[in-house]
C-alpha cells in the first residue's frame, strides 16, 4: 500500500493537545474507525505515522498534515467522515489522499499572528512594526533542542510579512521558513516585545493558515 | 472558550487537562436540563480520569433526562495561582460554567489525602466552606467513595454522604432533589427526606458528644433518623451499568486503557484491607457479558490495552474462559491484556505466561509480611512456597524483574518478622539462579515496604499505628538485613502514612484541623512536592488536638468509634472476632471454602454471595 496523507484542522480546545498526545489520539481514531494502519516490525510494534510539521501547543491550524500507511486498501473519499465520527472537539479531517510530494518540499508556513491590546491598538503600531521587520538583522533568543538559549536572526527566515490594524489588535500575516531551520511564528511577537516595549501585546494568538512549497504554492 | 482561560493556558503545564472537549464527553443544552451536577474529583485530571467509579456515575447521571453531569478536577498549583490571579472561579470542563452555579456539587473521595483539596476546590469555586453557611438548597455539596466510610473529618463541610456503590442511590437522590427543587423545599426539609434514602448519611442530623479524655460519649441521631446508615450496593452486576462508551482523554492519564471490572468484593479477608471488607459481598459479572463489554469498549475507544480489574482478579472463577474469548479479538487487533492484582499461585502464573507474549516487563507480588506467622496474623493466605513457585515459573518464562510488597508495623510484628523479608528476597534471587534459562541479563528484585495504616471497618480498626521512630528503626533494620546485590529496597515516606493514619480514623473535631491546615496552605497532600506535615502539626496544635490520639492509640472494644453510625454490612462482632483470631495467629478460610458469617449478605437479602 502506498503512503497516505491526511489534511486536518486543529482548533478550539484541540489546540492544547500536544504533539505526542495528538499521535496517540490519531492511533485511536484509526482504530475507532475500524482501520488498521501499518505497524513497525520488531519487539514492540508501533503504528507507523508521522505528523508533518508539528504545531506548537496552543496554536490553531487549518492545514495540518499526517502521513501514514495502511495494511489494506482504503476508501479515501469516505475516510474523513469515518475518522471525524471519533474526533475530539476541534479536530477535523478535511481530506485523505495519496502522499505524492515528499515532505522535504514543504518550505514555508503561512500564519496569522494576532497581537491583542486590551486598551486599544496603539497608534502607529503597524508603521512601527513595519519598520522593525524591515531591519537587516533582528536577533532574538531562542531555546535550542538542548534547552540552551541561542541568538537567532529571524529576518532571513521571514519571506513575507504584513500588518493590519484592527481596533483591539494588530493582525500580522506572515510567511516564514518551515524547516531547516524553521521559525515558530510566535517568535515574531517575542521580537516585538524585545525591540518595541511600547508595543508589547496583552495576548498573542497564532493560527497557521497554510503550508507552502518553495514556489509559494500550497503544499499538499 | 472563555477569554480568561485562553490567556491563562499558555502559562501553565499540560493545558489539555483544563479544556475538556474529549471524545465522548457529554454536552447538553443547559436550557433544557433542570438539574446540573458538578462531579468533582479532588485530585488532578490524570488521576481522576483514571477512576472507573467516576465514569460509571457520569454515564448513569447523563443517561437521566434533564440531568447534566459535568467533570471538575483540582487544578495543579500553577493553574490555581493563575485562576486566583485572574479571579476565575473553578469551572466544569464540559460547559466551562462556574461550579457555584450548579445544583449539586459532588465529590468522589477515594483517599484521605485528598481531603484538603476538597476545601481548596470549594474555596476556588467561591462556595462557602461550611455546610451550615450554605443555607439554600443550591448548591448542595455531597460526597461519596471509599473514604466516606469514615466521613467525620469532612462532616462540617459536606451536606450529605452517599455510602457504598452509587449506581442506584445516585438516581434516587437526584430524583428527590428534583422534586425538592420543583416544590421549593428548603434545604433542611430536603436533607431530612434524603436521610430516609438507604445509604445516605446526613452528618448534621447526628449529634456527637465527647468524654473528657477525647473519646466519643454518644452519637445521637436527631429528628428520628436511623441510628446506623448502611451502605448501598448493586444487587445484580449483570444488570448494572457498565461504561463501554466513555470519555477518552486527549492527553495521557495514569490509567490510560480500558478497564473491565470483573467482580466486586473479595473472598480473601485480609485483616488489614479496607477494600476487602467494605466492598463485600462478592458479586460477579458473567463472562459472556464481560467479553461483550470488553470488545465494545475497545472498539469504541480505540485503546490498545485493556486491564481486567477487581480486588483479586485471579479469584474470578471463569477467568481462563474470559481470557480465551477476549484473546482472539485482542490478538487480531494487537491489544495487550493486563491482569493486575494476581495472586502468586500456579494458575495465575500460567495465565500471565499466556498473555504476556513479547512484553515481560515486571511482576509484582504482595506477600505483605515476611514470616508465615505474621502472614497468618493478617490472614494473607500465601505461603513462601507458593511465592517461590510462582517466581520459578516466571523466571523460567523469561521474566527477570520481580517486585515484592510488604508492610512494616503490622500488629504483633517482631524484628524476626522483618528479617524474614530480607530472607524471602534472597530466596527469590536464589530461585532465579536455579531456574532462569538465560542469566546474562541478571535479575532485579525490588522490596518495597509501606507503613501499615489501620483503617476503619477492618479487623485492625482498633489498633495503634507504631510510632514514627519505631517505623524508621524497622526500616533501618530491614535495610541492614538486605545484603544481596540484586535486591534493592524502597520504603514509603513516613510523614504521609502518619497523616493518613490520623485522618482515616479522625472524628468530627478533625474538621477544624483540616480547615486550619488548609488555611496554612495544605493541598495536594497526596503529592510529595506539596505535602508538608509541619503545616498539619501546626494546625493540630492550634486546634488543641493531639495527632497521636488518632494514630497511635489502641481502642477498646466498647469505645464508640467515630464511624459507628456507618455500616458496610460487615458486623462489628465479626471484625472483633477477626482481630482476636489475628492475635491467636489463626487464619480464617476464604469465602469459597466456607461462609465465615461476616454479615455482608444482609445487603443481598441474606442469601448466598459469590454466585
Amino acid at each position: 500500500m502506498s503512503k497516505l496523507r491526511l489534511l486536518f484542522e486543529k482548533q478550539g480546545t484541540a489546540c492544547y493537545i500536544s504533539h505526542l498526545d495528538l499521535m496517540r489520539t490519531f492511533q485511536r481514531l484509526f482504530l475507532r474507525g475500524g482501520m488498521f494502519i501499518k505497524h513497525s516490525k520488531g519487539f514492540h510494534p508501533h503504528p507507523v505515522m508521522s505528523i508533518v510539521l508539528p504545531l506548537p501547543v496552543g496554536q490553531s491550524s487549518c492545514c495540518e498534515l499526517l502521513d501514514f500507511e495502511t495494511e489494506s486498501a482504503v476508501d479515501l473519499a469516505a475516510l474523513p467522515a469515518l475518522l471525524n465520527a471519533g474526533c475530539p472537539e476541534g479536530l477535523q479531517v478535511l481530506q485523505a489522499y495519496e502522499a505524492v510530494r515528499p515532505v522535504r518540499e514543504l518550505a514555508f508556513v503561512a500564519a496569522e499572528v494576532s497581537l491583542f491590546y486590551d486598551n486599544g491598538t496603539p497608534k502607529d503600531a503597524a508603521e512601527q512594526l513595519q519598520l522593525l521587520f524591515s531591519r537587516n538583522v533582528l536577533t532574538i533568543q531562542k531555546r535550542t533542542k538542548r534547552k540552551e538559549l541561542a541568538d537567532v536572526d529571524i529576518i532571513p527566515l521571514i519571506r513575507q510579512i504584513s500588518f493590519l490594524t484592527l481596533p483591539d489588535r494588530v493582525l500580522v500575516q506572515a510567511v516564514v521558513s518551515a524547516q531547516n531551520p524553521g521559525l515558530n511564528p510566535a517568535l515574531l511577537a517575542v521580537a516585538v516585545e524585545k525591540e518595541c516595549l511600547a508595543l508589547t501585546p496583552d495576548f498573542v494568538s497564532v493560527r497557521r493558515t497554510d503550508v507552502l512549497d518553495a514556489d509559494g504554492m500550497p503544499f499538499r | 472558550m472563555n477569554q480568561k482561560l485562553e490567556r491563562i493556558l499558555p502559562r501553565v503545564q499540560k493545558p489539555a487537562r483544563y479544556v475538556g472537549g474529549e471524545y465522548n464527553q457529554v454536552i447538553k443544552d443547559k436550557n433544557t436540563v433542570d438539574l446540573r451536577f458538578a462531579f468533582c474529583f479532588p485530585d488532578t485530571y490524570e488521576i481522576g480520569m483514571s477512576n472507573l467509579g467516576m465514569r460509571i456515575l457520569y454515564g448513569i447521571m447523563n443517561a437521566m433526562d434533564g440531568v447534566w453531569c459535568e467533570r471538575v478536577f483540582a487544578p495543579w498549583p500553577d493553574m490555581e495561582e493563575e485562576m486566583r490571579r485572574a479571579q476565575m472561579p473553578l469551572y466544569a470542563l464540559e460547559s466551562g460554567d462556574a461550579v457555584k452555579e450548579f445544583d449539586i456539587i459532588g465529590f468522589s473521595l477515594g483517599y484521605e489525602m485528598a481531603f484538603s483539596n476538597v476545601l481548596n476546590m470549594l474555596d476556588l469555586a467561591g462556595v462557602p466552606l461550611h455546610a451550615n453557611e450554605r443555607t439554600e438548597l443550591s448548591p448542595l455539596v455531597m460526597a461519596g467513595g471509599t473514604a466516606c466510610f469514615n466521613a467525620e473529618p469532612l462532616a462540617d463541610f459536606i451536606d450529605l454522604f452517599s455510602l457504598g456503590e452509587g449506581e442506584d442511590v445516585t438516581v434516587e437522590l437526584l430524583e428527590l432533589y428534583r422534586r425538592a427543587k420543583t416544590e421549593k423545599w428548603n434545604k433542611q426539609r430536603f436533607l431530612r427526606a434524603a436521610a430516609e434514602i438507604e445509604g445516605i448519611y446526613v452528618p448534621s442530623l447526628y449529634e456527637i458528644s465527647y468524654h473528657a479524655d477525647g473519646t466519643i460519649a454518644a452519637i445521637v441521631p436527631k429528628d428520628g433518623v436511623r441510628a446506623v446508615v448502611r451502605k448501598r450496593i448493586v444487587q445484580d452486576m449483570d444488570k448494572a451499568y457498565f461504561p463501554t462508551k466513555t470519555i477518552v482523554p486527549s492527553t495521557e492519564v495514569v490509567n490510560d486503557r480500558v478497564t473491565l471490572e470483573l467482580f466486586r468484593g473479595c473472598i480473601r479477608g485480609c485483616r488489614f484491607c479496607q477494600a476487602g471488607y467494605v466492598y463485600r459481598p462478592v458479586r460477579n459479572r458473567s463472562k459472556e457479558l464481560l467479553a461483550q463489554y470488553g470488545v465494545e469498549a475497545l472498539q469504541d475507544s480505540g485503546y490498545q490495552e485493556m486491564t481486567l480489574s477487581s480486588l483479586s482478579t485471579s479469584d474470578y472463577k471463569p477467568l481462563n474462559d474470559l481470557c480465551d474469548s477476549l484473546m482472539e479479538y485482542c490478538d487480531a487487533h494487537k491489544i495487550h491484556l493486563s491482569l493486575p492484582s494476581l495472586r502468586a499461585d500456579n494458575f495465575s502464573m500460567e495465565l500471565q505466561q499466556r498473555l504476556a507474549k513479547g512484553r515481560k516487563v515486571g511482576l509484582t507480588f504482595a506477600p505483605e509480611a515476611g514470616s508465615q506467622r505474621l502472614r497468618d496474623v493478617i490472614n494473607k493466605n500465601l505461603t513462601e512456597e507458593d511465592l517461590l513457585h510462582s517466581c520459578k515459573i516466571a523466571f523460567e518464562g523469561g521474566w527477570s524483574a520481580v517486585k515484592l510488597y510488604f508492610m512494616l508495623g503490622l500488629p504483633t510484628e517482631t524484628d524476626e518478622d522483618i528479617i524474614e523479608i530480607a530472607r524471602i528476597a534472597d530466596h527469590v534471587v536464589h530461585t532465579w539462579r536455579e531456574y532462569a534459562p538465560d542469566k546474562r541479563r541478571g535479575v532485579s528484585v525490588t522490596v518495597s515496604t509501606s507503613w501499615f495504616v489501620p483503617k476503619p471497618h477492618t479487623a485492625f480498626q482498633w489498633e495503634a499505628q507504631i510510632s514514627k521512630e519505631e517505623y524508621e528503626r524497622r526500616v533501618q533494620l530491614l535495610r541492614q538485613s538486605i545484603r544481596a546485590k540484586a535486591v534493592s529496597y524502597k520504603w514509603h515516606d513516613s510523614d504521609t502514612s502518619f497523616l493518613e493514619a490520623v485522618l482515616s480514623r479522625g472524628d468530627r473535631r478533625m474538621g477544624r484541623v483540616l480547615e486550619a491546615a488548609w488555611r496554612r496552605g495544605a493541598k495536594m497532600d497526596a503529592w510529595q512536592d506539596y505535602y508538608n506535615l509541619d503545616l498539619w502539626l501546626a494546625a493540630f496544635e492550634a486546634c488543641g488536638l493531639e495527632p497521636a490520639f488518632y494514630a497511635n492509640r489502641v481502642r477498646s472494644r466498647d469505645e464508640i468509634l467515630p464511624w459507628s453510625m456507618i455500616s458496610s454490612g460487615v458486623s462489628q462482632d465479626f471484625l472483633w472476632r477477626e482481630r482476636q483470631r489475628a492475635y491467636q495467629g489463626v487464619t480464617t478460610p476464604d469465602c469459597r471454602q466456607m461462609c465465615t458469617g461476616c454479615g455482608a449478605n444482609c445487603l443481598i437479602g441474606g442469601g448466598e454471595c459469590d454466585v
